[in-house]
Formats: structure tokens, sequence, C-alpha cells
């Protein structure tokens, strides 16, 4: 069974123009995932649908074979420790006021997750690569590549099952890309990812399938090495066309 | 030949902290040199201090002569007059670049009547109209008319890019500086305004400082590369000598991650 299903989903502000038009997904335990599209494409906008942040204006998402249902509070709880997320700015996505075990617990203390906090945070901050001795250190003592650890561990310490990813990568200057690409690799072999992003190569490298995504509708969804050897939608190839490669 | 910029021994620093150590190299009429470099590197600062907008704060010794003319030291006037005619500027962010208040024929006029007034003549009323829509045309606008008449908001990145472009364009500058110009657009906008870039330097026989932290955008566009790594060249040579057979281990890393992403591309991790 998948663990997330979109069921035919559309999202818009106003009626005559949609920002997502009959988007359909099943996502499988232990995928990776990349939403890959450029401005405009809806890529984010179906990421705030499947974090619960919106709720879409036709179609239904299920996790787990239950509809996702945004009002219901006691179901949104158990959803949180399920699914959550990291974000692209590293700067803006740490409270500057609470220093690392604050703010890697925080999950933790909201979501009512009982143990030993120290414990698990610790646990928590060593598998993103970072010394347990941090704790006590604020954001402003750590590099953006440092930061997006912080923020990764916050988003695995409650062990959820579903881990979203929006642009988590695009801010980091290209040697720390790909060290985080390289953590986001190593933790997707224990949950599911989905992982947004506008940058092909990010997603061939980190991703098993992929989802385009042209003016809010899948213009080409599957396995990742098939879609890159022989894309099917002039968009894909269009898209894979686009990216500068290095000189042979 | 007299190269168009070149930089000697330039040390630039902030209350005695270094952020450009010793850096030295140079530009020669119509070549198209490469700065490349991560957060911090300093690529930026040089580039302002090439046309000598560095904010006060920042304290600048060596040499910086741009079209025969020192940089550093001289007054304001003498560097205005550098800058829009020597060089020109494209920034990453077109939209800051652009007065949200004028419209696009507005933003492109200006340094085209400046230019004019320069070479001592008046450039107005259907003449100026004419060049403006000319040059929207030069950086291939859809339907130069309307994008005239619209506002920055009212068009879309590469559009406002290409506006950028053309307003840089219309100094007839023999240097064009790019700051990470394609680095806020999407991939296949991106592919465009490289193309857009590389033609009209070609064509104009501009040199061309370009300034990314995106390797292989900086292999597509120019010749020769400086690697900047804190405020240090690194490394300083042809595009293909240096990512292809790197020297400096800061290089090879750089170049090891940005072919990894390649390779994933191709199917070949």
């Amino acid at each position: 069974m998948s663990l997330v299903s979109v069921d035919n989903v559309s999202f818009g502000y106003s009626r005559d123009r949609l920002v997502l038009d009959g988007v359909s997904l099943e996502i499988r335990p232990g995928a990776s995932v990349g939403l890959v599209g450029e401005s405009g494409s809806g890529k984010t906008t179906l990421l705030r649908l499947l974090l619960g942040l919106t709720r879409p204006s036709s179609g239904e998402i299920r996790f787990d074979g239950a509809p996702l249902d945004t009002r219901r509070g006691s179901f949104m709880r158990d959803y949180r420790k399920q699914v959550q997320a990291v974000f692209q700015d590293p700067y803006s996505s740490l409270d500057p006021r609470q220093d690392v075990l604050g703010i890697v617990s925080e999950p933790l203390r909201s979501l009512g997750i009982p143990g030993d906090r120290r414990a698990l945070v610790e646990a928590a901050v060593v598998s993103v690569g970072l010394e347990p001795g941090i704790l006590g250190r604020y954001p402003h003592e750590f590099s953006g590549g440092q930061r997006q650890r912080i923020a990764i561990a916050r988003a695995i310490v409650a062990k959820p099952k579903l881990l979203l990813a929006d642009e988590a990568v695009s801010a980091l200057d290209l040697s720390t890309r790909i060290r985080i690409v390289q953590l986001l690799q190593q933790l997707a072999a224990d949950m599911t990812l989905v992982f947004v992003s506008h940058d092909l190569g990010v997603v061939a490298a980190l991703c098993d399938e992929m989802v385009i995504l042209e003016k809010g509708r899948i213009v080409e969804a599957g396995a990742t090495r098939k879609i890159l050897a022989d894309p099917q939608h002039p968009y894909t190839g269009k898209l894979l066309g686009s990216v500068p490669r290095m000189p042979a | 030949m007299q190269p168009l910029l070149q930089i000697q021994d330039l040390n630039l620093t902030v209350d005695g902290k270094p952020l450009v150590t010793d850096l030295s190299f140079s530009i020669a009429p119509g070549e198209r040199l490469g700065l490349i470099g991560e957060s911090g590197s300093g690529k930026s600062l040089t580039a302002m201090a090439a046309t000598g907008l560095l904010p006060r704060a920042i304290a600048a010794t060596g040499s910086v002569t741009l079209g025969g003319q020192q940089v550093i030291g001289a007054p304001e006037r003498t560097l205005n007059s550098l800058r829009g005619t020597v060089a020109a500027f494209v920034f990453q962010e077109p939209l800051t670049a652009l007065d949200p208040l004028l419209r696009t024929e507005q933003q492109v006029a200006e340094p085209l009547r400046r230019r004019a007034r320069r070479d001592g003549r008046e450039l107005a009323g259907s003449a100026l109209n004419r060049e403006v829509l000319a040059l929207l045309e030069q950086v291939a606008l859809p339907q130069p008319e309307r994008i005239a008449r619209s506002y920055p908001h009212e068009i879309s990145g590469g559009q406002r890019q290409r506006v950028a472009i053309a307003m840089a364009l219309a100094c007839r500058p023999q240097l064009l500086i790019a700051d990470e110009p394609t680095t806020a657009l999407d991939v296949t906008t991106q592919a465009e305004i490289l193309k857009l870039l590389d033609g009209l330097v070609r064509e104009r026989g501009m040199a061309l400082l370009f300034i990314s932290h995106d390797l292989p955008v900086v292999a597509e566009i120019v010749e020769r590369v400086v690697v900047m790594q804190r405020g240090v060249a690194v490394e300083i040579g042809p595009v293909r000598q240096v990512f292809g057979a790197p020297q400096h281990g800061y290089t090879r890393a750089l170049v090891a991650a940005a072919k990894a992403f390649d390779d994933a591309l191709e199917g070949t991790p």
C-alpha cells in the first residue's frame, strides 16, 4: 500500500486559475521521490498540501490509508509525528534565541513524545554528523551547512515516516550541498523522502523516482534512471537539455 | 595589447580583517573571464573594487586599472565616467536592479541618453524611442513595444534580466561585469540568458567578467577562470585546464562535486 496517495488534487486561490490541476501521485513506503519543476509549476503548493498547511480545492490526500483532514486536531497531531519537514533557508528556519538542544527537542515537546529528550536529541544530532557537544550552542555559531544539519536533526528526532524537504540544499554552497545530499541519502534508507527541487542534478543524485511538474500538472513521473535516459515529455527533455554540464 | 582591467596585488580589508588578499589578474579587450567561488570568497567584492563601488568601510590597497585609469583612490567624478563607458554591470536580482516605478522604456532610455551625451550628442524624442526599441530587440524580448510600456512587476524574471542587460548594453561598455546573472532564474530561462549573453559579448567584441558559484554555468561562457577561496585566488587558467586537471585541492573538491551531479544526471553515479 502507498504511504501517501494524492488523488486528483487541484488547488487554486480562485476558481478559474488553478495552481495545481488534477494531480495524482502514489508514494510507496521507503521511496525517495523528487518533485521537480520551475517557478510556477506548483511544486511548493503540492508540498504545502502534503504538510497539511493548506487544503486541496478538490481531490483528496491519504496518508497510510486515512484521509488527510487538516480540521481534525487529533489526526493532525498524529500526522505531525509521522511527517516532518526541512526548508530551504537554514538562516530563517532556526530560532536564534534557542540553543541546539531547545531547537532539536522542539518536536518532542510539542508532540508530547515520551522518553529521555536529551538522549534522543543527542542521537539525532550525531546521526546528522554533528558532535553531541554542540547542544548548548546557538544557531549564529554555525555555518549554513551545519545549520541545515541541525534543521534535519530536528526533523528526524521524532522518527517520522515521511520527510518532506523543500529546496533543502539550494541555498548551500556546492561543496556543502554535496555533503548534505549524501546525508539525506543516508537518512532516506530508513524513511520515505519527498524532495522538492528545481535542481535536476540534485534530484538525480538523491531520488530513485521523480515527478516533473509544469504549470500545475504532472507531465511525467517514474523511475529517475528511466526518465533521465529516455524522457517522454518534451518539457522534461527541455529541462534536461537546459542543465549546464561540466566540459568533458 | 594593454589589458582593459588589470588588478595587481589587490588587498581588501575591513577593520584590519582581510577580505581579499594579494589578488592579481587581468582581462584583455574582448576576453571572457570567470570568477568562481563560494559564498564569502570575495568574488563580488572584487567586481565592486574593479569599478570603485566598494563600501567606504572597506579599505583597498594595491592597484586596479580600468581602461588605463587607476580606480583605487580615484575621485567619484572619474569613476562615474568609467562606469557606463568602460564597464557596465548586470546583477543577480533584476527586480532590485530595476526601478519599480519606471516603465521599461524609461529605464533603458536613461543610460542611452547619458551615453549619447558623453559622446557629445543629444538623444531625445523619437530617435531615443527608436534606440530603446532597437535595444529591446537586441536582447530578444518578445513584443518589444509592449514590454517598453510595461513596469517591472508586469514582466517575467527572465524578461526583467533581459531589460537589465539592455540597460548595460545601452552604455556600450568595453567590459560587461555580470554578477551571478542567472542564479535567480529558472533553468530553462538560465539557458536562454546565457545564450543571449554569449552572443552579445561575441558580436560586440565586449570583454566579460562573469561571476558565479556555478561551475558548469561559468564553463559555458568564459575562456579563463579565477578560482577564489576566502579572498585568495587559488587557481587561474583556461577553463578546460582548470576544470579538466585542477591543481589546487579546493578546485579539485569543487570540480568533483560538480561532476558528481553531472554523473547522476547521466545515470552513472
